[in-house]
């Protein structure tokens, strides 16, 4: 087991910048995930470690040696590919021996590997297939199998279960992480899930055209985004972001102006944020919004979506922001067309500069208490 | 679907295929079947009296003629010439051009234009490497007696050469389709599990590709069996070297031409026919085996 790290990384394909200094460190034995919408440069990263792609600038490392001109085939790491990428001419057993076979392990070692291979992801019955006579999970499973088969240095798993239908796909995940975990082996996990990712990883680096935006452990990565993206794309739904202007009240109280109604804003941040007549973008997860008559933004309702435990509300604001408000299905369900007024705790609030990054301020943990009536997350 | 709803479409269906129907009729259909009829008679010996009922006697008469076993002797012997290489050069040509490289699109024009290139230029100009005195061959020293298309020992590798050449075309276009039916991650999983180049070559690139092999190899041996041209043009039935290189196309014709024996030609034809047919069964049964369909 090894340590992977890159560099200052960048990977131009054409004019296009693909992965811009990427500099991230996965630790021994972790299991990160590179989080990110298809095209943020997530899969390239994959590849770079894989030996699949060469990087332009900076250094990928694998143990602590830099492997940016070490061949794909001599960099002992494992590759899960998103199509499984299954050999359709060999069967179950000859897949999962494949890689040993390539490093010259001999016969009664090869046998005892896949069988134990196959033992672990309950394969054992199917060695004599072909990967077309396997549903999706087996041929998934068999993937799986020859990335551990040889025991690699690293994992690299590029969106392993975006082919499966959901109830396989939480159930598979679970088993991944158990098998990390029982492995110990370095993983570096791909996905545009943002569940998976929460669920999944040790930690996450979420990407953006080919930008890291944020690394951290997922409850942090959820509380304190570092930008407008991270705080869109973490969480489902994502953050709420209205566009704001600060100013300062009546008492000196710090307030923010959005859609003609006042938000009280934490002086910390209001500070920090650069003072009166800033433009700010104000974050607030749907969970922290409640809606009841002491709230102080006028919205109206436009969906009211029943998910079974919870009730996502669709609200408009006056100048056409929407914000979702994430409800107890027991609570009361306004009804679509209602006019509905709209109450944040300051301290539930995320403040954001105009251009996105987060003002750092201290304020915005995101485990304020909820105001208004029956929205208690 | 209502009945009348059915009879309304498969009418529909049978007006549409009516046309192609009709030239196969009269161009495929009609001419191999009368070519079973035309192989029992025995041709007049002068044009305008009735043809001689003859059975089976001249299938027989034809079969042991040594005309006919040098021609399916020089027949077998270029389809073996042909085919492997033409597909093997074909392969490596798609595997060279299938890298993305810059300007390899102006190579796989070069490598595919055989196929718009005539039989009758292509001669001329393989006629003209080969001559004796202008040619290339001299040029680099070679200089075989007698001239390398009147030689019994090269006329027929020759003319083989030349027919690999025209079918590179078609072998590189097809292969170049196999390759890219291969998914590229499946090649970059083998990298990655450890396969050097040239194992991915063998245990992935090359099963993966055998239902294209096998294509390949059905159609080469197809029109290796049928090659006429070449012959036709370079070698002509008044060479030295004619005997070796008359292939059993050529000898239909010349069959007709010179002889004027329809009906052995026509024997000549079934031969051919069923030659080809039981070439392409075998290879059906016996290289289908192994050829692996992905999905």
């Amino acid at each position: 087991m090894a340590g992977v790290a890159f560099r200052e990384a960048t990977k131009r394909f054409g004019g296009a910048v693909a992965l811009d200094r990427l500099d991230l460190e996965v630790g021994d034995g972790e299991l990160l995930v590179l989080l990110g919408p298809s095209g943020c440069g997530k899969t390239t990263a994959l590849r770079l470690v894989a030996g699949l792609e060469e990087p332009d600038d900076g250094a990928i490392e694998i143990g602590g040696r830099v492997v940016n001109h070490v061949e794909a085939k001599d960099r002992d790491v494992a590759m899960v590919f998103q199509s499984y990428a299954l050999y359709p001419h060999l069967s179950v057993g000859r897949n999962i021996e494949f890689p040993l076979r390539q490093r010259g392990f001999d016969r009664d070692e090869r046998r005892r590997r896949v069988a134990d291979a196959a033992s672990t992801l309950g394969l054992s019955e199917l060695l004599d297939r072909k990967p077309r006579q396997l549903s999706g999970g087996q041929r998934q499973r068999v993937a799986l199998a020859r990335a551990i088969v040889r025991e690699p240095q690293a994992f690299l798993m590029d969106e392993p279960l975006s082919n499966l239908d959901a109830a396989l796909r939480t159930q598979t995940r679970a088993d991944i992480v158990a098998l990390q975990q029982q492995l110990g082996t370095t993983t570096l996990y791909v996905t545009h899930d943002q569940v998976e990712a929460m669920t999944m990883g040790d930690r996450i680096a979420v990407m953006d055209h080919g930008v890291l935006q944020q690394v951290d452990r997922p409850q942090a990565l959820y509380d304190r985004p570092a930008n407008t993206f991270v705080a869109r794309f973490v969480g489902s739904p994502g953050m709420n972001l209205l566009p704001a202007t600060l100013e300062q009240g009546a008492g000196g109280k710090w307030e923010a102006q959005v859609a003609g109604s006042a938000l009280a804003v934490p002086e910390t941040a209001a500070t920090a944020a650069g003072g009166a007549g800033a433009a700010l973008v104000l974050g607030v997860r749907p969970e922290h919004v409640g809606i009841g008559p002491h709230g102080t933004v006028d919205a109206t309702v436009v969906i009211v979506e029943l998910l079974g435990a919870e009730v996502h509300v669709a609200c408009r604001l006056g100048d056409g922001t929407n914000v979702i408000v994430r409800q107890d299905a027991a609570a009361p369900r306004p009804a679509h067309g209602e006019a509905v007024r709209l109450a944040v705790a300051p301290a539930s609030l995320h403040v954001f500069h105009a251009s996105g990054a987060r003002v750092e301020s201290g304020a915005g943990v995101g485990h304020a208490p909820v105001p208004g009536e029956g929205a208690t997350p | 679907m209502s009945r009348r709803r059915r009879v309304r479409e498969a009418a529909l269906g049978y007006l549409l295929v009516l046309p192609a129907l009709c030239v196969f009729a009269v161009f495929v259909f009609y001419p191999f079947a009368q070519n079973f009829r035309l192989a029992l008679f025995q041709a007049p010996p002068f044009p305008g009296l009735p043809s001689r009922y003859v059975g089976l006697h001249q299938v027989g008469q034809v079969l042991t003629s040594s005309s006919f076993l040098e021609s399916l002797v020089a027949t077998v012997l270029f389809v073996v010439m042909v085919v492997p290489a033409g597909l093997l050069i074909g392969l490596l040509l798609a595997v060279a051009a299938h890298r993305r490289l810059r300007g390899m699109a102006v190579y796989r024009v070069i490598f595919s234009s055989t196929v718009v290139t005539s039989v009758a230029v292509s001669a001329l100009v393989f006629g003209t490497l080969m001559d004796p005195v202008v040619g290339l061959l001299p040029w680099l020293g070679l200089n075989p007696s007698p001239p390398i298309l009147q030689n019994t020992t090269w006329a027929l590798p020759a003319i083989a050469v030349m027919a690999v050449w025209q079918f590179l075309g078609l072998s590189f276009i097809v292969m170049s389709a196999g390759l890219s039916s291969i998914p590229e991650e499946v090649l970059e999983a083998a990298r990655v599990d450890g396969a050097s180049e040239r194992t991915v070559f063998w245990r992935v690139t090359v099963p993966l590709l055998s239902p294209t092999i096998f294509f390949g190899t059905v159609v080469a041996t197809i029109y290796a069996f049928q090659t006429f041209g070449q012959v036709d043009i370079l070698i002509g039935p008044t060479n030295a070297a004619f005997e070796h290189v008359n292939l059993l196309v050529y000898n239909i014709l010349n069959t007709i031409e010179i002889a004027r024996t329809t009906g052995q030609a026509a024997v000549l034809s079934i031969v051919l026919f069923l030659l080809t047919l039981g070439v392409t069964l075998l290879q059906l049964r016996l290289v289908e085996r192994r050829v692996h369909y992905a999905q």
